[in-house]
């Protein structure tokens, strides 16, 4: 029976759909199987129309935002060819930067190694605090306070990059010196605090330039965390605690397993941040002659600060174009690792 | 049992809770304290930061022409002068830079939820986004400079740092958006449907608004995080003292190129100057954090 009348269905389509008005066969149909009226179908005929061009601009926003990331990749590639080819030293590997249109001689390893070192100096310093504060939101807080709490922490995001340039050197820096130098004095035969390029005590340091940007790195990597590390399982949580666990224990042996790639990636995120810093570091730090020493009483200039610093006189292409090929290093950089984070969330489906 | 009926003073069996040893007791605590430690010392440089600019800046904003007049004419040796110029800037700039990418953006997340899916493109498009919201805002201006100024001949100008903010601000809004279309339940969509309305009348008139409130709150968010951005500025545009409504044309100040020009006024005027701007920004920031909760509130569909 059922079997009949579905066989019989398409059939009935096929004639009422052809010419409309045979009322008599039509009511022969519905009393057997209720098929789609057709006034239904010149209705979907008149909205096909808004629904195409209205999906095509969804459509259209979604392929602009993969072209716009090919077009930055590519407009930087094409602006620093020329003045790549005519370098004289080795972009990649040589420490001097010289982007004088008549005398091209730049090379990108030293503005890279005060980037990387200076960001995860900063990384090394706002990880754990930040483990601490999602702990705290997430685990210890009293669950009424830790939504104005958080939202004190994301307060931190608010305030603009230059401000905490300019507070980090009129206030920090002369706030940290007596400690900068002690460090220095006493802990000079480590590498990391022996005598840098630029004076300790004045502070236009990396080391100065770092605790800043681990200010700034903290409300992001703690935003991510919290979110994870909320998401424990509620079981896990129970079972740790029926088998008598401490709060700590509770913590150590659920919620950090769960939320270890979670933190990894926000970490990753922050880092991705620090790399690409501009004002604050360009306030911050002082220009030196000397070459990056792996000290942090170094000064010196990252990627985004010495762009930053020679902008206004971005009136030659080709020296402009040299300006732009340490952007691409540094659009790869960060590239590389918002990616690697993303990568290791997207393994780990309890996160959705 | 033997042993426990000789002896009558044992409990039959041992005690379920057993006391707690002092290192495990000893790592709780101050594991407590670590944690609660790292909250408070996140909590210094904020206070810090904001005592710090309150105090070198108030002072400077508690002044009528603070907020009409530019410092236009005015050299480092003149007090005086105000900051208009760069809070029209800043607003406008702003403004501009909104009204390009909220629309992208919000198409951008519409096709995510409610057309792409699972698709290939639609992860693509998810890929980007994550990869734009990284992207540094010095690489977004270098590539509005590579664009705008060396391909296309045109000067810099206060509509080339819109654009730049406008690639920084897509990520924030598609976001959020994404996300709050996410939660509308479907059977909002289901009925729009049932009652024989196209599939985009029904994101227009459904599934938006119910969304709206939740997106103009990202958005002023969004705003008030470009508003304070540096590097698009100062690779875009030059400084101007006097007032300049064109966006097309000529310099144009701007809050933040305000104070990063007025830092290298060694003196106490452009000391102030600097401060005073600071204060400034951080009110304009959080007028447009708070309006964006107020008009949420104000937007948000009436539920029962």
């Amino acid at each position: 029976m059922s079997d009949r009348s579905s066989l019989r269905r398409p059939a009935t389509t096929a004639t009422s759909g052809g010419p409309r008005g045979g009322g008599v066969t039509d009511d022969e149909q519905f009393a057997e199987a209720p098929i789609p009226s057709p006034p239904s179908q010149s209705a979907a005929k008149h909205g096909r129309l808004g629904d195409r061009v209205f999906a095509g601009f969804a459509t259209g926003a979604g392929v602009f935002m993969v072209v716009l990331i090919a077009a930055i990749g590519i407009f930087l590639l094409i602006q620093a060819i020329p003045p790549l080819a005519d370098n004289k030293a080795s972009f990649l590997f040589s420490r001097t930067w010289n982007a004088d249109p008549a005398d091209l001689n730049f090379g990108v390893l030293d503005l890279l190694l005060v980037t990387v070192f200076s960001s995860v100096f900063a990384l090394v310093i706002a990880m754990p605090v930040s483990l601490g504060i999602a702990l705290f939101l997430t685990q210890y807080a009293p669950r009424r306070a830790a939504r104005p709490l958080a939202y004190l922490v994301d307060l931190l995001a608010a305030v603009p990059s230059i401000i905490y340039g300019l507070w980090g050197l009129e206030v920090l820096a002369p706030a940290l010196s007596g400690f900068s130098v002690w460090l220095n004095e006493n802990l000079g035969w480590i590498p990391i605090f022996a005598d840098g390029n630029v004076s300790a005590q004045i502070g236009q340091t990396i080391f100065v330039a770092g605790i800043v940007l681990a200010v700034m790195l903290l409300p992001i990597i703690t935003a991510v965390s919290r979110e994870v590390f909320d998401r424990t399982p509620t079981p896990h949580l129970e079972g740790a605690i029926a088998l008598g666990a401490t709060k700590w224990e509770v913590i150590r042996t659920t919620v950090l397993p769960f939320g270890r790639p979670g933190y990894i990636s926000a970490s990753m995120l922050g880092l991705g941040r620090a790399l690409g810093e501009t004002i604050a570091l360009l306030i911050i730090l002082s220009t030196t002659t000397q070459f990056f020493g792996w000290s942090l009483f170094d000064g010196g200039d990252t990627i985004a600060s010495k762009i930053a610093r020679a902008s206004a006189e971005f009136n030659d292409p080709k020296a402009a174009g040299a300006y732009v090929a340490a952007g691409l290093v540094l659009f790869a950089l960060t590239f590389v690792v918002n990616a690697a984070a993303r990568a290791i969330v997207a393994g780990h489906k309890e996160y959705e | 049992m033997t042993t426990a009926t000789t002896d009558l003073d044992r409990p039959a069996t041992p005690p379920a809770f057993q006391e707690i040893s002092p290192g495990r007791k000893f790592r709780n605590r101050l594991a407590t304290v670590l944690v609660t430690g790292a909250f408070l010392v996140a909590m210094v440089p904020l206070v810090w930061v904001i005592w710090t600019v309150l105090a070198k800046g108030l002072h400077r904003v508690l002044n009528a022409d603070w907020w009409q007049k530019s410092f236009g004419g005015l050299t480092s040796r003149n007090p005086g002068g105000g900051v208009y110029h760069a809070i029209y800037g800043t607003l406008l700039q702003g403004l501009l830079c909104a009204v390009i990418a909220v629309p992208i953006a919000i198409m951008v997340a519409v096709y995510l939820v409610e057309y792409g899916r699972r698709s290939r493109l639609a992860k693509a498009v998810t890929f980007t986004v994550d990869i734009l919201s990284g992207v540094p805002s010095i690489v977004a201006a270098l590539f509005l400079y590579a664009l705008w100024v060396t391909t296309l001949g045109l000067p810099r100008s206060a509509f080339a740092v819109s654009l730049a903010l406008v690639l920084l601000m897509i990520p924030v809004v598609v976001r959020t958006t994404e996300e709050l279309l996410k939660i509308v339940p479907d059977e909002l969509r289901e009925a729009s449907y049932a009652l024989g309305i196209p599939k985009w009348k029904t994101i227009v008139k459904i599934v938006l608004p119910t969304a709206m409130s939740g997106i103009i709150t990202g958005v002023m968010l969004a705003l008030a995080r470009v508003m304070g951005e540096t590097a698009p500025v100062l690779v875009l545009v030059g400084y101007n003292q006097f007032i300049n409504y064109d966006p097309f044309q000529g310099n144009m100040a701007s809050l933040p190129l305000l104070m990063n020009s007025e830092r290298l006024t060694t003196n106490a005027i452009g000391e102030a100057r600097v401060w005073g701007a600071a204060v400034t920004l951080v009110l304009i920031i959080t007028v447009f954090n708070l309006l964006g909760s107020l008009l949420s509130r104000l937007t948000a569909i009436k539920t029962k």
